[in-house]
């Protein structure tokens, strides 16, 4: 595969562009392969991807029912950071996080990463105690956070208004190399790695059947044929209960609408990444000069990728409140995605009833800073068939057990 | 040149001059004219750059799917970016800037990224600014940034306000042509309440323009005797100036309504958001014309055939003396004429199509039009402003056959009707080869609740583009939303409207056909985005094959426009690049809004001091006029602490911690949630939500209780009173009443719906007042009338009676350690028996004091606090309250969650006291580590701080906190690191570290 640079560009405009390879392959399935991964998703293809960069598996085919990325991870906000409370959490997202620091080159594909600072402003006395608290734990994680006063967050982001007569800004735990990324990229740049490694990205592929044989995985049935596979991946997110009741087992997961929406292009004025959770709003200024904002998810379950327009409502008015400029721009356009929620609101990354069958779902609302952690531990876990150090607290048991890993404590709003 | 004509314009009125400034220079328009005709009218052809290579941008269309005609409008609070050109209405003194360029618009530094366009096709970002690493951050990205955005950021409050409406109809016409307008009358003859609304300031739409006979009439007469048809009807609504910005599930929809943008100076709010319920929902939204994709369409002076129409009829302004008409549909034809009509010269109509001959054809060539046909434009030339096209053949490659001369060029590719409303919750579209457009599949609607279709389509909307159809689609569909199951059309007859026989339109995808890399480099498919068809194909070859992948790939239709004029274009570039029907390549998704809608408009009034509902205590008053300080809890603001003149917080604090313990504090409880439980079954299901048992507590008798969730986990706590046989009062703490009210009706309303039991929030109905401290009772016997003596109430009883005058209940119980009354009584007896409590307790000491000296007081008796030494992770267990869990219960909520193994794992983190060597306060959050690191590097952790203070009582920090197996370990001193690293070393200790004994509180 030609390697892309800024040479490549120059010697394909003088040729009207003509030369360039496909990114990636679109392949008839074969019958079998060591390892299928339904959903080319961004978890999906990072899972195949470090499946045969660090495991050597590469005769793997990532099935997809749509186009690849066309779930969560092209239609969320992009935040990525790590500064969560937990050591399991904070130990995956800060592996994520430093693995997208480099990602760009290590796919050879820009993915923007952009280490712009992450801030979630405290507005209460309780939050402010909360911010410190994750502070502390991350500082004994190895995660660079700290807790900064309102002067700072002002500072670092001028459009705030700080002295709000409700819910004045009493300071923010700030990660100085938590930013954005684009999210397409992420994904495309993962599927062009993967078919370059010879991996088969078969889309428009629905799977309609996991077939089985004395408790163990034979391979899927699809709507391009069935294909046989040793190990077998669930990487599908709002959809994970469907394809895990097709492998004959239940999750503890939900699914509801979570929505995002964008405002018209401005000149840049905004530099980081702000979390308002008691006023129950985020914003980033995308690199086209959008102001990217998250929403909240609806009160039940659905498959819409729509969601009520009250918590747009919500999410403009806390964001008005936290930037009174906001109220002169035009909201350009919303939208929804399925997002998987378990019961602590953790993900899961777990071997299943299933013999050779993994599932990795639950990421909730804030699954696409996860992106390559998530990949990492999955394709660890799939390799070896035992979760590693990343993945050990992730197993689907720790329901039965009660050994939950709530963050609900370090974030209050979807993320 | 553009110009304004000697005649002409409907909607202007040019005995009113209005002048404006674009750029700083004074212009002058006519009342009535858009911001886009006005500049028009003074020859201001270029309006704008183009996002990625910045090129020069002039308007291309009339209305709202204007991509180019962007400008930083108005000025200081009123200063709105991107505001669009075509639909801002002009009014005197309005202020407009260009936008996108630097230093100026005819000159523009970064128009230089149009030199370089080839080495920035669609995706280049993803190939490049790869190496080194550290340059994005600080190099490329800064740059990148640099050129982003279009407008300028606000940098003001905003001045205007907003509201929000509500609306309940049986029918919502969004759309006021003349579909919408027969659509409305149809269905208001029925008698429903009909809501019509149109995004602009006129009714009839294109009919109003190209005045078509209806019923034997021209159709602006139609359009007025039907207008004053409907005002006249009492279950009609009608509004301009209000856009359908979305539909949602279950007959929702959005409007949005422009009061003030046309006149400023007009009081009220500037936005409306209209949430309308609506039982059915027709739209009759019309159709949108389509560019033609050649080489330089995007020159400042290339117009839709449509908009050129709307600027000589609507504003009598021509947008060039010679205008070219490229097309390959009949309604073009219609511009040519009337561009001739108003004294105009048009060189030539370039029609695409092999053949036409129809009556509109004829008359063009009648009126001496040279009609060329099979012909198209190889090239237009100029780069500022149009200067002529060269012409070729529409089968060839692009040679070129002539250069004519030309100012303007007006085209036209066809229509696609506007679909977005129907589309936005799940309506589905086919595509109608024989137009060339995707419209609604009437067979596959968006589905309400009962499973039926709750939109209906009418008009161009629908695919309908004559007039007579238009008509009759529109009639029709408002008598099936109305009577689905009426065979008697009760809403009349429909119009009759002639239409002159036109030849089909041809569809025409590149111009020319065989055009080379060369041209396709130059057509334009977004206009704002600078996408052309080139990089559209480009991302077919690279794997991009999906249209949402082109999309994105490219940025085609991502724009402000939302590709309103280039979806459709880039979509059947990319059918054609893939070798793949339209149809099955299928379009992106529509989302709302249709066009962009005022953030404020969202949020509405709710801002500011009305951000959210503020709750107030019957004190509230008198915390401010006695200098309180104050922190949010939930929608409360309590009191956090009272510093006097010179006093810090911090002094405060010990000063009312000091006094409660001392003589008497004065607490606002009235914050705390009060939820009455009633009913036969009320103390079974009591039993259910604590961990202790309260059907046992006597009337008169207090408990305190803890509430899990259904996971285990400490959820609440508060004291529990029983009132009477069948009732308790629940306190629960202030930020929980809502959630733990919620909690109750979620149980009862689907798990135990069979119980009889009724749960009342009435927090807001009393006042509560804690009187604190050893004199408490000396002061409570002063106000008098109740017996408040130990024997008559003791510890955990409670009394009722008349204290002071004021009916009064009164709670024995104690957060603080100290003797310790809670008095409730009507809130609005609230400030009285306060006011009584202040003047009498003076000479007793009694000071208020506020949630800080609360939280230190319940510190230093170990008390723990929801929030703090819980955090949805904690179970009662963890806390040492195994004395509030009742063994002898068969269940309660939580309790098997208590059993699983994880749970009842003695390697817990349990609650101790922390007590410092040095006694130093702990910083809040603070954790204790053991050795080493865990499997992910980690530093193991061996507990935590929940809770730390200075002890004003003790003259040192005091501390609470979640410790593995704490409690065997009391005596051990853990290291606590804090955030600089220096290490705090804490002994464990009993958390209990004031009167332990609890003499005091039982005093």
């Amino acid at each position: 595969m030609k390697r892309y640079s800024v040479l490549a560009i120059a010697r394909e405009a003088l040729r009207g562009h003509l030369g360039w390879d496909r990114a990636w392959a679109s392949p008839a399935p074969r019958a079998h392969y060591d390892v299928v991964i339904v959903g080319a998703g961004g978890h999906g293809l990072a899972t195949a991807y470090y499946l045969g960069k660090n495991h050597g598996i590469r005769n793997v085919a990532i099935v997809e029912k749509g186009w690849l990325g066309g779930g969560n991870t092209g239609r969320n906000t992009t935040i990525i950071r790590s500064n969560y409370l937990q050591d399991p959490s904070a130990a995956i997202y800060e592996k994520s996080r430093s693995l997208y620091e480099t990602l760009s080159q290590e796919l050879n594909y820009n993915v923007m990463f952009s280490p712009r600072g992450v801030m979630m402003l405290a507005q209460t006395q309780h939050e402010v105690r909360g911010y410190q608290r994750t502070a502390h734990a991350n500082a004994l994680q190895g995660v660079a956070t700290a807790y900064i006063g309102p002067q700072k967050v002002k500072e670092l982001c001028p459009i705030i208004h700080i002295d709000g007569p409700r819910y004045p800004v009493l300071g923010a735990l700030w990660q100085p190399r938590g930013g954005t990324a684009r999210h397409d990229a992420v994904a495309w740049g993962y599927a062009r790695a993967c078919s370059d490694m010879g991996m088969d990205i078969i889309q428009q592929c629905e799977v309609t059947a996991v077939r089985q044989s004395q408790g163990r995985v034979t391979g899927i049935s699809t709507t391009k044929g069935d294909i046989a596979c040793d190990k077998l991946g669930i990487v599908v997110a709002g959809h994970s209960g469907e394809l895990a009741r097709m492998a004959g087992f239940r999750l503890p997961v939900e699914s509801l609408a979570l929505q995002a929406l964008v405002s018209e292009p401005i000149k840049p004025c905004m530099d980081v990444v702000v979390m308002a959770n008691t006023v129950h709003g985020y914003m980033s200024q995308s690199d086209k000069g959008e102001m990217v904002i998250g929403g909240g998810t609806d009160g039940f379950n659905n498959f819409t990728q729509r969601g009520s327009f009250h918590h747009i409502e919500e999410t403009v008015r806390a964001l008005i409140e936290t930037f009174p400029m906001l109220s002169r721009l035009k909201m350009l356009r919303q939208w929804g995605g399925i997002v998987d929620m378990t019961g602590d609101r953790s993900p899961i990354i777990s071997p299943t009833p299933l013999g050779n069958c993994f599932i990795n779902c639950g990421w909730g609302t804030g699954g696409f800073k996860a992106i390559p952690g998530s990949g990492w531990a999955m394709a660890d876990l799939m390799a070896r068939g035992t979760p590693g150090p990343l993945a050990a607290a992730f197993g689907l048991d720790r329901f039965r057990a009660g050994r939950f890993i709530d963050e609900s404590v370090a974030a209050g709003v979807a993320h | 040149m553009s110009t304004r004509l000697a005649t002409g314009g409907r909607l202007i009125d040019r005995a009113r001059a209005v002048d404006f400034t674009f750029n700083g220079k004074t212009l002058r328009g006519f009342a009535g004219d858009t911001l886009a005709s006005a500049l028009l009218a003074n020859d201001q052809m270029m309006i704008g750059r183009s996002f990625k290579y910045h090129r020069p941008r002039g308007v291309v269309a009339s209305g709202a799917e204007e991509p180019n005609g962007l400008v930083n409008l108005g000025l200081g609070p009123a200063f709105e970016p991107n505001a669009r050109v075509t639909t801002t209405a002009l009014f005197g003194g309005l202020t407009a800037e260009s936008q996108n360029h630097w230093p100026s618009l005819e000159f523009d530094i970064g128009a230089i990224n149009s030199a370089f366009a080839r080495f920035l096709p669609a995706g280049f970002y993803y190939k490049m600014f790869i190496h080194p690493r550290s340059f994005w951050k600080h190099i490329y990205e800064p740059f990148i940034r640099q050129s982003a955005g279009l407008g300028r950021a606000p940098k003001n409050r905003d001045a205007d306000s907003y509201e929000h409406f509500h609306a309940h109809v049986d029918v919502l016409v969004v759309g006021g042509g003349i579909a919408g307008l027969q659509a409305a009358l149809s269905a208001a003859r029925t008698g429903a309440e009909v809501l019509l609304i149109e995004q602009t300031a006129h009714w009839g739409g294109r009919a109003a323009v190209d005045d078509p006979v209806i019923d034997g009439t021209p159709a602006a007469y139609w359009i007025k005797t039907t207008l004053q048809t409907l005002e006249s009807m009492p279950n009609v609504r009608l509004r301009n100036h209000m856009m359908g910005a979305g539909l949602y599930d279950h007959g929702y929809a959005l409007a949005h309504e422009r009061l003030t943008d046309h006149a400023p100076a007009t009081p009220g709010p500037r936005h409306r958001l209209w949430r309308i319920r609506a039982g059915r929902i027709i739209t009759a939204t019309g159709a949108i014309e389509r560019p033609l994709s050649f080489a330089g369409n995007d020159v400042p002076g290339v117009l839709l055939a449509s908009a050129l129409r709307d600027y000589i009829v609507n504003y009598g302004v021509s947008a060039g003396d010679r205008t070219v008409v490229v097309t390959n549909n009949d309604d073009a034809y219609r511009t040519a004429i009337a561009l001739v009509q108003a004294g105009l010269i048009v060189p030539a109509i370039l029609d695409a199509r092999p053949q036409a001959d129809g009556p509109l054809v004829r008359q063009a060539r009648d009126l001496g039009i040279r009609v060329e046909q099979g012909r198209g434009i190889a090239k237009v030339q100029g780069r500022r402003r149009v200067t002529g096209v060269a012409i070729c053949a529409q089968a060839g490659e692009g040679a070129v056959l002539e250069e004519i001369s030309c100012d303007a060029v007006a085209m036209s590719g066809g229509w696609s009707p506007v679909v977005h409303l129907w589309s936005h919750c799940g309506g589905k579209l086919i595509w109608d080869e024989e137009q060339a457009m995707f419209r609604p599949d009437a067979t596959r609607p968006p589905l309400g609740a009962d499973g039926q279709g709750f939109v209906q389509v009418v008009g161009a909307a629908n695919g309908h583009l004559r007039t007579g159809a238009v008509l009759a689609d529109a009639a029709d569909a408002a008598d099936a939303a109305v009577l689905a199951d009426a065979a008697d059309a009760a809403g009349g007859e429909a119009p009759v409207a002639q239409d002159a026989e036109e030849t089909p339109m041809a569809p025409v995808w590149l111009m020319p056909q065989g055009a080379s890399l060369k041209l396709r480099q130059k057509m334009w498919l977004d206009f704002q985005n600078d996408v052309k068809v080139s990089d559209v194909q480009l991302a077919a070859r690279e794997g991009y094959e999906s249209v949402e992948h082109a999309k994105r790939y490219t940025t085609l239709g991502m724009a402000t426009d939302q590709g309103k004029l280039s979806n459709i274009n880039g979509l059947a570039v990319l059918s054609s690049a893939l070798n793949t029907p339209i149809p099955q390549v299928g379009t992106t998704t529509f989302r709302p809004p249709y066009t962009p809608i005022s953030m404020g408009a969202i949020g509405g009034a709710a801002r500011d001091a009305l951000f959210q509902p503020l709750r107030r205590t019957p004190l509230q008053d008198w915390h401010e006029a006695h200098g309180a300080t104050f922190e949010p809890v939930g929608q409360w603001r309590r009191p956090y602490a009272y510093p006097r003149a010179g006093e810090s917080t911090h002094d405060a604090v010990i000063r009312e911690v000091k006094n409660t313990r001392q003589a008497i504090g004065l607490l606002d409880a009235s914050t705390l949630g009060k939820l009455i439980v009633k009913g036969p079954d009320a103390g079974r299901f009591l039993d259910m939500l604590y961990t202790n048992v309260m059907s046992s507590l006597p009337v008169g008798r207090c408990r305190y209780g803890l509430m899990c969730s259904d996971n285990g986990f400490l959820i609440d706590d508060g004291v529990v009173a029983r009132l009477s046989d069948d009732t308790w009062l629940c306190h629960t703490t202030t930020g929980g009443a809502d959630r733990i009210h919620a909690h109750m009706e979620d149980w009862l309303q689907c798990e135990w719906w069979e119980w009889q039991v009724y749960v009342a929030n009435v927090t807001e109905q009393f006042a509560q007042i804690a009187v604190v401290g050893p004199k408490a009772r000396a002061l409570l016997e002063k106000l008098g009338g109740v017996d408040v003596s130990k024997a008559a109430l003791p510890f955990m009883h409670w009394a009722e009676g008349t204290l002071a005058g004021i009916p009064a209940r009164i709670f024995r119980i104690s957060f603080s350690g100290e003797l310790s009354y809670e008095v409730a009584v009507a809130a609005g007896q609230g400030r009285a028996l306060w006011d009584r409590l202040v003047a009498e307790g003076a000479a007793l000491g009694a000071m208020p004091y506020g949630t800080e000296a609360l939280h230190v007081m319940r510190a230093e008796k170990g008390y723990i606090m929801i929030g703090d030494e819980t955090d949805g992770t904690v179970i009662p267990q963890d806390l040492g309250l195994d004395w509030a869990i009742s063994k002898k219960k068969a269940d309660y909520l939580g309790k098997r969650a208590q059993e699983r193994s994880h749970m009842a794992d003695p390697e817990r983190w349990t609650l101790v006291g922390l007590e410092t060597v040095d006694g130093a306060v702990i910083p809040d959050g603070a954790y204790a580590v053991g050795d080493g690191v865990n499997a992910n590097g980690q530093r193991v952790t061996i507990g935590r701080v929940t809770s730390t203070y200075y002890s004003p009582t003790l003259g040192r920090g005091i501390a609470m906190g979640l410790v593995l197996r704490g409690p065997q370990r009391m005596g051990e001193v853990i290291d606590i690191p804090r955030l600089d690293g220096s290490i705090i070393k804490a002994r464990i200790v009993d958390p209990v570290v004031y009167d332990k004994a609890g003499e005091r509180l039982d005093g």
